[in-house]
């Protein structure tokens, strides 16, 4: 069946807030690119030691992923409780894994 | 009592995606479907930084990778993930064709990456006989970054069969959870490519 | 008898069989695990026989080697994912729907696919059996012991599990979304029954657990059959990766395996001591704890692999610190029952066997746990005797019991106390003989896995005793099955609330309508229908208006999706001989593939039960 009604009952308010938030994404974006820019251009300059790059391209991706989380994928946005400690559990599991697989193993 | 009404009701609500009952259990399982997915990348991720020293003599991250096609493929996926965002902004908006309009261009970016990552791979094949099986290195890298390029095609096919279904549909509150819960998976994607240009590119110049 | 349930008695068997194959209705599925689970552990017992039968005496040639490795292999594998995780599901399928007042589970479709997937892995898994030979490398499947077994044993084994396992995730899935989503109004999560939170706590272990598994296969199956090199160590290649997946996976697996457990016994033990569970909110902690606990200890499974000091330490710790929190669940149980209204039935010997079985099997973790003690141990049947007493103590004990306990809600009959109680002492006995023996066997060197003990090792009256008790729990098992066929004849029609119960699952009849409720009811406390008993009209009172009831439609989908991947399991175990198997991998995949784009163009909307219809159903 089609959907036939129009987004004119939509009242004014909610479309406000729906541009204000879309604003809120795309300046979210504009970060994403910056901190990728950022750590590929550290990879390419070459110019930090090796010691202190690691750390920093690890710091830059958690904080894009943050940007990616809570804004485009609106964990900010209320009742997502669930999801928010279901993806936290997650990346607990995952470290424990990665501190497994990347510590305790050897040849 | 007649049901037409409850999914095609007269005013659309703020929420079309989780409006039902239906919409909200979709939208829990697939988060949690991406807590499973962490661990699952997270399990690839830490076999990868395991073996990735184990080139068998063979060619090592640092001579292969080229970081500018790497940074074209992570801009063409971190866009698509925007254009998912628009596209999420107009089904809110109960706009029907501006949603599929955002989610097709959505689709063409993730068939761009794609693209660009099969010559990459032909590329490291032809050039430096760098395979699946010539190394662990190489088993693992194939293994990581190619399960992360199966979900994106994973993806793109969700898509177009989305697209496809519900042309002739528009939107309703049946199908609105489809397209959220869509553009969270497709989210994730990118989530985990962040983790592999860091971890598997990156990394992999720096040595 | 109500209309509905009339024109369902007068079905052929063709349309009953149909009825099966097509259904999403949580209850008819608890029938199809509890019958599948019940299959494979028969299955399974058999080759408990026949290892046991080969360890009877010194030097036997009962079965050769060779077989004996596939025995051992099998019954671990079977028992673990075909018997003990299907039955589990099978319980939480038929009772925790019920237990929060909802009318299905979140995802019907699914849960009847997460079904099919479990069967017909299975049945792909034990055809190895007719095809040249079962898996043979442990259920543990180490490599490179795995990689090199010849013949197509470890693929089935691989295809096997990767099906069977991908339902269980889904379900993991479904049952979380269920309880967070669907619980009838007034249910806050601190008034939810114990099986509900075991079996959410559960759920989330199943979403983490699994995948490590899911990868580990993955990796097995591209170095057998794609010639990768994962675990290849000339190419460079690592063993340690598959230990640290398989039991990144394995360890919270058997917490699975028990958690759920928990949840059953801590049902059984109020309502058969007519008293609240002690302690409430500590046992919600502890089983979180536990499971929080049991993510962090995997590597115990690896003491003697050369981690290093410093990490074994770190995880002997982690793996002594699980007994606290379960310690504190075992004086629960017995507060609960201190003071109480004690009745000894079926259901409630088999908890009370349980209390020091499984306390025996936790005590002997702790001394596994010691790094120093392990090394003694380790590979030993002192090893087996532990798992034993917690698996068959914990998890086989838990099932009898919730069995007993649910049978009446799930088939309306109440199973017979003459033939349980038989089954009980026999098992029980069986099971004390069969596996107490085998402490002192391994601390007097036995190792594990080896088809054969020799003559003048002063191990023959050990082996002999612990095959004797083998029998005995056969014989158990055989009194259960013919308790069940009997019950099913001539056992009485159970009413809706046979025990006095406490929980929402017991307002409904025996066995429920195909909604479940016609109201949803409404929840004022903890025990929600104690609460109506003690201080209420005795029954609930309804927390919405009598309405049409919204259903899913049946489907044949999940079967033929399943059906698609079990063809393309055969594909894929046997291409590495000839090309021409890609025929078989492709056209299974399309089968499953097509299925699914079958499900995703056609708009599922479920029908409605018009509340005229109800209106004339009795209560």
């Amino acid at each position: 069946m089609e959907n036939t009604n129009s987004n004119q009952n939509l009242n004014s308010f909610q479309k406000q807030k729906n541009k204000e938030e879309m604003k809120k994404q795309l300046i979210s974006f504009t970060l994403m690119i910056v901190l990728t820019l950022i750590a590929f251009a550290i990879v390419a300059m070459g110019a930090i030691e090796k010691i202190y790059v690691i750390p920093l391209l690890i710091v830059l991706a958690v904080i894009q992923v943050g940007f990616q989380f809570y804004y485009f994928m609106h964990m900010k946005d209320k009742d997502h409780g669930m999801p928010a400690t279901i993806i936290y559990g997650g990346v607990w599991a995952a470290l424990l894994t990665l501190a497994g697989l990347g510590v305790v193993s050897w040849w | 009592m007649n049901h037409d009404h409850t999914l095609n009701p007269e005013t659309m609500p703020q929420e079309p995606e989780k409006a039902t009952l239906e919409g909200k259990n979709k939208f829990l399982g697939l988060w949690f479907f991406l807590g499973g997915e962490t661990v699952l990348f997270a399990s690839l991720f830490g076999t990868f930084v395991a073996l990735r020293n184990s080139t068998a003599g063979g060619p090592t991250s640092q001579e292969m990778f080229g970081l500018g096609l790497v940074f074209i493929m992570t801009v063409l996926l971190l866009t698509s993930s925007l254009t998912s965002v628009y596209a999420i902004y107009h089904m809110k908006n109960n706009n029907f064709k501006l949603m599929q309009l955002w989610l097709g261009i959505t689709g063409l970016l993730g068939l761009g990456f794609l693209s660009l990552e099969i010559y990459e791979f032909a590329h490291y094949i032809t050039d430096y006989g760098f395979t699946f099986r010539s190394s662990a290195f190489g088993s693992a890298f194939y293994t990581l970054v190619g399960f992360h390029g199966g979900h994106v095609i994973f993806g793109v096919s969700w898509l177009i069969t989305l697209l496809i279904r519900n042309a002739k549909r528009g939107l309703n509150l049946y199908n609105a959870p489809k397209f959220y819960i869509f553009s969270l998976y497709w989210h994730f994607i990118d989530v985990v490519w962040v983790f592999v240009f860091t971890v598997v590119y990156l990394m992999g110049k720096v040595g | 008898m109500s209309s509905i349930a009339a024109t369902q008695k007068r079905r052929s068997f063709g349309a009953f069989l149909w009825d099966y194959l097509t259904t999403v209705d949580h209850k008819k599925i608890a029938h199809l695990y509890l019958f599948g689970g019940g299959f494979f552990f028969l299955l399974g017992g058999l080759e408990a026989m026949i290892i046991r039968i080969q360890l009877i005496k010194p030097e036997n040639d009962f079965v050769s080697a060779g077989i004996f490795n596939e025995m051992f292999t099998m019954h671990g594998t079977t028992m673990i994912f075909l018997a003990a995780m299907p039955l589990i599901i099978g319980l939480m399928n038929a009772a925790m729907p019920l237990q929060i007042g909802a009318r299905d589970v979140a995802f019907p479709f699914l849960n009847a696919l997460s079904f099919w997937l479990f069967m017909f892995g299975g049945i792909l898994l034990n055809c190895s059996w007719f095809l040249g030979g079962a898996p043979d490398a442990g259920w543990t499947s180490y490599v490179p012991l795995a990689i090199t077994s010849p013949g197509h044993g470890v693929d089935f084994y691989i295809a096997g599990l990767q099906i069977a396992g991908a339902g269980t995730l889904m379900s993991g899935i479904n049952f979380l979304a269920t309880i967070v989503n669907m619980r009838a109004p007034g249910m806050t999560y601190m008034r939810m029954p114990l099986f509900t939170w075991t079996t959410f706590i559960t759920s989330v272990l199943i979403v983490f657990a699994f995948p490590p598994l899911t990868i580990g296969l993955f990796l097995l199956m591209f170095d057998r059959m794609f010639g990768s090199a994962f675990f290849d160590v000339a190419l460079g290649g690592n063993a340690i990766i598959w230990q640290h997946l398989f039991w990144i996976f394995g360890h919270p697996e058997v917490y699975i395996l028990i958690l759920p457990i928990f949840g059953i016994f801590s049902e059984v033990f109020a309502t058969f001591s007519k008293k609240r569970l002690f302690g409430y909110t500590p046992m919600v902690f502890a089983t979180m704890l536990i499971a929080f606990l049991g993510f962090m200890v995997w590597a115990h499974h690896m003491f003697t692999v050369g981690m290093g000091p410093m990490a074994n330490s770190i995880f002997a710790v982690a793996t002594m610190a699980i007994a606290v929190p379960t310690g504190i669940k075992i004086f629960n149980w017995l507060a609960t029952m201190w003071g109480g209204n004690v009745q000894i039935n079926s259901a409630m010997l088999w908890a009370l066997g349980f209390i020091p079985s499984f306390t025996i099997g936790g005590m002997t973790g702790v001394m596994l746990a010691s790094v120093v003690a392990d090394y003694q141990y380790h590979d030993t049947y002192f090893v087996v005797a532990h798992f034993h007493y917690v698996i068959v103590g914990g998890t086989v004990f838990g099932i009898f019991a919730g069995l007993h306990y649910w049978w009446p809600k799930m088939f309306g009959r109440v199973l017979n106390e003459a033939m349980g109680k038989l089954t009980f002492w026999t098992f029980f006995i069986g099971f004390h003989l069969t596996f107490f023996i085998q402490h002192f066997l391994g601390l007097m060197g036995m190792p594990r896995r080896y088809w054969v003990f020799l003559e003048g090792q002063e191990l023959d009256l050990g082996n002999l005793i612990s095959t004797i008790g083998a029998f005995f729990m056969a014989f158990g098992v055989v009194v259960f099955l013919i308790n069940i066929v009997y019950t099913a004849m001539k056992g009485e029609q159970a009413a809706a609330d046979p025990w006095d119960g406490r929980t929402l699952e017991w307002t409904v009849a025996s066995p429920p309508p195909y909604y479940n409720f016609k109201q949803v009811p409404l929840v004022r406390g903890l025990d929600a229908l104690w609460v109506e008993k003690t201080e209420g009209r005795g029954e609930m009172t309804p927390s919405e208006p009598l309405d049409d009831i919204h259903m899913p439609n049946s489907s044949i989908l999940p079967f033929i999706i399943s059906l698609g991947f079990f063809i393309a399991g055969f594909g894929f175990i046997y291409q590495p001989d000839n090309k021409l198997w890609y025929i078989v991998l492709y056209g299974g995949m399309a089968i499953s593939v097509g299925a699914m784009i079958v499900r995703s163009v056609k708009d599922d909307l479920g029908y409605y039960i018009k509340k005229e219809e109800l209106e004339r159903e009795a209560d």
